[in-house]
């Protein structure tokens, strides 16, 4: 479990990015944190792995405070695969690259080996084994990012931005991943302010503006809220804005779910005609 | 003439075993607002790079085909020359930074091609003002946000009034909300100045409906080329994994179930929320 306990936090430039945020996320959630730029995201969820430690407040990973441990030991819990990929490679191969922090840990050998394969096969990257990170495009530099935090199998999981220049087929991987992480049971925490994206993965979503949380709750009723979104300069899911622009008495609002939507308007159409 | 027609131009990098774009003859006319869109790697970057003819004076490599825009042949005319007519802002904006200051950058282009001051300092207003950004204008683009250096690069290329904008997924760092007024605020210009827009997205959510005209690739080479309405009511586009407009979905699996909404594909939430008011009124 992940505790949050009122947290502020201000950079050495003086910007105070965290305003008194708690939140706790229970295992096996999976929580979309929403914001406008600036608004503190960012700056938060780095503090689940203690690569920020709070200016006053506690944060928790299962009841110890980060800062009564160190970030290796935090980060073999909590997997942070970062906005810009390029601040966590160094490697000069995929394979090497994932194995650094197998090492760090301290597996054997024949472990390692074996997590890289389970790791690349996972994100399709077993053909670049040997290639430089840095010959491969933006969208496959964050797949391997994802498959290195992976290998080592943190129970928590913390993508920062993951949809930013994905194609359509790239982002329906990534939901489809994030289904099949969850059935195992891990936590899984995501930064983005891609609505559609998280329209179609209904998490429970934290909203933040001005480095404090606004709303937090379930998808479907943050994310048909015009008065709310606006707020943290967020547009309506494009299913949300139909119903709202209908508008009409008997058909709900909060909708965001494409199936759903369709299973009320037929209805609608039929009992109108 | 159109404003920009290719004839079978396909292009290879330097020392590429394949080319990334080939065969692709497309025509834009002048006050078009054109999506370009298709999956990663297909090819939309490299499209954009021969229209003001960074391909290939400046990446080399082998183009063949022909290329015009604005009359002149981008392949061999200056660049520098065709930023006079085509203005491109780039996928990622810490490429086209590179001034002490905001409005230096913005300026940049103006300066280069011998602006009076007064003239200069006006435009540099004027898109500043547009994009948002007129508070930051003594800041260091280095020290923003990747959100906030995308609406500088976009306001470097408006400041230069060009004829043709060419916007390489240029929100993809900004919230929705500030995607969204930026988008507006082109499509405005595309309206009343008459402003040619060639718009690279993934998120058909946000922009198919600023869209007259849409081009879809897929592996170097356009598949799908014509009126967006029309393109994205083919089925055939979704076997290359675009991403439709939720509204356009909604709108088909409705009529799939027996509902009848008529036959122009809306695609844009409202223009469906409107189609189905428009069916219970009867
Ligand atoms: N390294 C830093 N130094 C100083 N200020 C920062 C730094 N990183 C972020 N900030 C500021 O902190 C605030 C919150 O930023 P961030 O957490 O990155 O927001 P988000 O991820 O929601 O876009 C912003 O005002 C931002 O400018
Ligand atoms: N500067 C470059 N040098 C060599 N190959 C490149 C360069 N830029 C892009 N490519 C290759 O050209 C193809 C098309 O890429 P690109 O035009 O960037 O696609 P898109 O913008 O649709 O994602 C890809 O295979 C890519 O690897
Ligand atoms: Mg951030
Ligand atoms: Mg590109």
């Amino acid at each position: 479990m992940l505790t949050v306990e009122n947290i502020h936090y201000a950079y050495a430039s003086g910007v105070e990015a965290l305003k008194g945020v708690s939140l706790t996320v229970k295992d096996g959630e999976f929580v979309a944190v929403m914001g406008q730029n600036g608004a503190g995201k960012t700056t938060l969820v780095k503090h689940f792995n203690g690569l920020l430690k709070p200016s006053s407040g506690r944060v928790l990973i299962d009841d110890v405070e980060t800062t009564k441990t160190s970030v290796a030991a935090l980060a073999k819990t909590v997997g942070f695969v970062f906005q810009n990929p390029d601040h966590q490679l160094f490697s000069e191969t995929v394979e090497e690259e994932i194995a650094f922090a197998l090492k760090n840990f301290g597996y054997e050998p024949a472990v390692i080996e074996d997590r890289i394969t389970w790791a690349v096969n996972l994100l399709g990257l077993t053909q670049y084994r040997k290639t430089s990170p840095f010959m491969l495009s933006g969208g496959e530099r964050k797949r391997v990012a994802l498959a290195s935090v992976l290998s080592w199998d943190p129970k928590v999981l913390v993508l920062d931005e993951p949809t930013i220049g994905q194609d359509h087929q790239q982002k329906e991987n990534l939901r489809q991943f994030i289904m099949q992480l969850q059935t195992q049971g891990k936590t899984i925490v995501v930064v983005t302010h891609d609505v559609e994206f998280v329209a179609e993965c209904n998490p429970r979503v934290v909203l933040m503006r001005e480095g404090k949380i606004i709303a937090d709750g379930e998808g479907k009723n943050i994310l048909t809220d015009p008065q709310m979104l606006e707020q943290s300069s967020i547009v309506l899911p494009q299913v949300a804005q139909v119903f709202t622009y209908l508008n009409l008495p008997g058909l709900p609002k909060n909708v965001i779910d494409l199936y759903e939507a369709k299973r009320l308007l037929l209805k609608m159409l039929e009992t109108s005609q | 003439m159109a404003l920009i027609e290719t004839k079978s131009l396909t292009y290879s990098y330097p020392g590429a075993t394949k080319p990334s774009i080939s065969d692709v003859s497309i025509k834009v006319e002048k006050g078009e607002f054109v999506l370009i869109t298709g999956p990663s790697g297909c090819g939309k970057t490299t499209l954009c790079r021969t229209f003001n003819g960074l391909i290939p004076q400046f990446y080399q490599g082998e183009l063949k085909g022909e290329i015009t825009v604005a009359g002149l042949d981008a392949a061999k005319h200056p660049t520098y020359e065709m930023a006079r007519h085509v203005g491109l802002v780039f996928q990622n904006p810490e490429n086209q930074l590179f001034a002490l200051s905001v409005e230096k950058d913005v300026a940049f282009g103006l300066e280069n091609l011998g602006y009076p001051r007064d003239e200069m300092r006006k435009r540099v207003d004027w898109a500043l003002n547009l994009t948002g950004i007129s508070d930051l204008r003594d800041r260091s683009p280095h020290e923003m946000s990747g959100g906030q250096q995308q609406r500088v690069a976009i306001a470097a290329v408006l400041a230069m009034q060009p004829e043709i904008i060419v916007l390489d997924e240029p929100t993809s760092f900004l919230d929705p909300l500030s995607a969204q007024k930026i988008f507006d605020v082109i499509h405005e210009l595309n309206k009343n100045l008459g402003l040619t827009v060639i718009l690279v997205e993934h998120r058909l959510d946000l922009t198919a409906k600023y869209a007259n005209h849409i081009i879809i690739m897929d592996q170097g080479k356009v598949r799908f080329d014509g009126e967006t309405r029309r393109i994205l009511s083919n089925e055939e586009t979704r076997l290359i994994g675009v991403g439709i407009p939720k509204a356009t979905l909604l709108y088909e699996m409705l009529n799939k179930d027996g509902a009848n909404l008529g036959t122009v594909t809306p695609l844009s939430s409202d223009e469906l929320a409107k189609m189905l008011l428009e069916v219970m009124k009867h």
